[in-house]
């Protein structure tokens, strides 16, 4: 193993297995990455994988060369898993795109999702409908991709986090996540953000909750507390519920209510730094 | 997940035939709880049916009730205008269970075919007649905190873990089933599920093979006067401990007719008729509640971890009452 830190000088080959799905898929979003202080993802990877991964990690860098250049056709016909049993053909539209699987009849959507169509954003956490990370939208409502088979939505509208953005613009509940601060690791948001935005549709049709005092009368008008109620199929560990019930009301009151943190600036961040090497000496 | 053969059903015979003819076949609509089972291995089905193309999802009248479509989703039952205005108690018990998600993705049928959430009946690992018949039961001298009080059986000690049929079992409903051949039968809702006797195994009286079409309610009388009240371990998203759809009928403050149906205390959602009996002709008072309440427990036997739920369930009985009678601004 190379246990020190040095960036790679050649490629080895053959040296280390076949990338899995999600290792190519990281791979072909490298590019995108570029670290504060200006390292270039190259250095990056290169001292990060090196260092704890060795030779491995060099087949890595080579794989990485191969793929800078690809990039996905968005309505590729997908070629079936090599084990794959009980072939299904799927056809989903994600995202407002259209896209034709071949599937093992046991793949669940979320599995399609993240390992077919590399659309990550939508989180694997408990795999059996009790954390709601994996919550996307079909036809606009929000379930849970990790208990619905891909082969039962076939022909129907998903909406996965990576869908909610518009062209340079985030979704209102994706901003308002933002400035309440409503994450902390960010591995429940994606299911959070999903879960709320189906929420507000479930408001605006006056639908009920457990903690509507009478399910008779209709009411589009949510309180914390009904926010909380039917957020509750959400879990985060992190315990950032006040940020995401406040969040969520922003985005369903309109009533915008004070910014109260903001991202550091470059200088601020200079000075804190300079502050700390002081006290370091 | 064991592999399986994967089919869609064009309509409701040719489903009931297609599951009728693999005894390892089964039926799937919303997966909510046979997906998880299946990655558990606890429920190993070589074909599944999908029905969720299948128009049975229906919410209308019938001849002075209402009809609700097994594929209907709990989200759109819980929320039509005809079951929120005369069935206000089946809204608020399919509200009490699950999330929202999962609300949108159950179907009534399935709903009704949910399985126990006993531990031991989820953990391959462990003797479970359920699961495994004559392996024996865990919970009986295991961990039964959440087990049943009333109705089991040496052989099994789960309960039913549903909210939404013990508010169907309040509301006399009826399920229509279809079998193979398009063969049609209705079960009284109280007749649906089984207590565990020598059999835990069979949840249901239903024959393999046989699909739910539809759940139909008559008319009720209770729309003014019911409630239902879950008691959970956290506040939202929990199966119950003990939960009672209550209703009533109330002419000038005397009850004309009652029903009491526990949840979370035996293998089927438990319908006190002693209870009933017991309430009827009585003015809607706390003292009659409480009267109820004793008769409705009076048979109760708990098992090591679960003597609490008597108490509970005796509270929970009052105070479902006091709320659906509004006495004392309950």
């Amino acid at each position: 193993m190379n246990d020190d830190f040095d960036e790679p000088t050649a490629p080895h080959e053959n040296l280390g297995p076949e990338l899995t799905d999600d290792e190519e898929a990281l791979l072909m979003e490298m590019p995108a990455l570029t670290d504060d202080v200006g390292q270039t993802r190259r250095t990056f990877v290169g001292r990060t994988v090196a260092g704890s991964l060795g030779l491995f990690a060099l087949n890595l860098l080579d794989l990485e060369k191969a793929l800078a250049g690809l990039k996905p056709s968005p309505d590729v016909v997908f070629a079936a898993d090599p084990v794959a049993e009980n072939l299904v053909k799927v056809v989903l539209k994600v995202n407002g795109a259209t896209k034709t699987l071949e599937i093992d009849s046991r793949v669940v959507l979320l599995d399609a999702l993240r390992e077919r169509l590399k659309l990550t954003g939508s989180k694997k956490g408990c795999d059996q409908g009790q954390c709601g990370a994996c919550t996307v939208l079909v036809d606009g409502r929000r379930v849970l991709s990790c208990l619905t088979l891909a082969a039962s939505v076939d022909g129907k509208e998903v909406t996965t986090i990576e869908g909610l953005a518009k062209v340079g613009h985030l979704h209102p509940m994706q901003a308002a996540f933002i400035k309440y601060d409503a994450f902390q690791c960010g591995y429940c948001t994606p299911g959070q953000i999903c879960s709320a935005v189906g929420l507000l549709g479930e408001a605006r049709r006056g639908e009920v909750s457990h903690v509507t005092e009478d399910v008779t009368v209709r009411t589009t008008r949510l309180t914390d507390d009904q926010i909380r109620e039917r957020m509750s199929g959400n879990i985060c560990r992190c315990g950032a519920y006040p940020g995401i019930v406040a969040a969520i009301q922003e985005v369903h009151s309109g009533k915008r209510t004070e910014h109260t943190w903001r991202f550091v600036e470059e200088q601020q961040l200079a000075r804190v730094r300079r502050e700390d090497a002081n006290e370091a000496v | 997940m064991r592999p399986f053969k994967y089919a869609r059903a064009s309509d409701p015979t040719a489903a009931a035939g297609a599951v009728t003819a693999n005894p390892q076949a089964k039926f799937l609509a919303g997966g909510t709880n046979l997906l998880d089972l299946m990655k558990e291995d606890v429920e190993r089905p070589n074909e599944l049916v999908d029905l969720t193309r299948l128009k049975l999802t229906e919410i209308r009248r019938i001849r002075g009730g209402v009809s609700i479509g097994a594929l209907a989703t709990n989200t759109d039952t819980a929320n039509h205008p005809l079951i929120r205005r005369n069935y206000p108690l089946l809204t608020q018990a399919i509200v009490a269970g699950a999330s929202g998600q999962l609300r949108n993705m159950a179907t009534n049928g399935g709903n009704l075919l949910q399985r126990t959430r006993c531990q031991y009946f989820y953990d391959t690992a462990m003797p479970c007649n359920k699961r495994e018949p004559g392996t024996g039961c865990g919970a009986r001298e295991g961990l039964n905190r959440i087990h049943a009080i009333l109705g089991w059986s040496e052989k099994c000690v789960a309960t039913y873990p549903g909210d939404m049929a013990n508010a169907l079992y309040a509301l006399e409903a009826v399920v229509r089933v279809r079998g193979a051949g398009g063969r049609e039968r209705t079960i009284p809702i109280d007749e649906f599920h089984r207590l565990p006797g020598e059999t835990p195994e069979r949840d249901t009286n239903l024959e393999h093979g046989e699909l739910i079409e539809a759940i139909e309610l008559p008319g009720s009388s209770f729309a003014k006067n019911s409630h239902y009240l879950k008691v959970r371990d956290r506040a939202s998203y929990a199966f119950a401990l003990v939960a009672v759809a209550a209703a009533l009928e109330l002419d000038r403050g005397t009850i004309r007719q009652a029903r009491v149906v526990l949840g979370g205390v035996a293998h089927k959602p438990w319908r006190s008729r002693e209870a009933e009996a017991a309430l009827s002709g009585k003015p809607a008072s706390e003292e009659s509640f409480r009267q109820a309440a004793e008769v409705a427990f009076k048979d109760a036997k708990p098992l090591a971890h679960n003597g609490y739920k008597v108490e509970l369930g005796k509270r929970a009985v009052v105070r479902a009452l006091m709320r659906a009678s509004k006495v004392g601004g309950a």
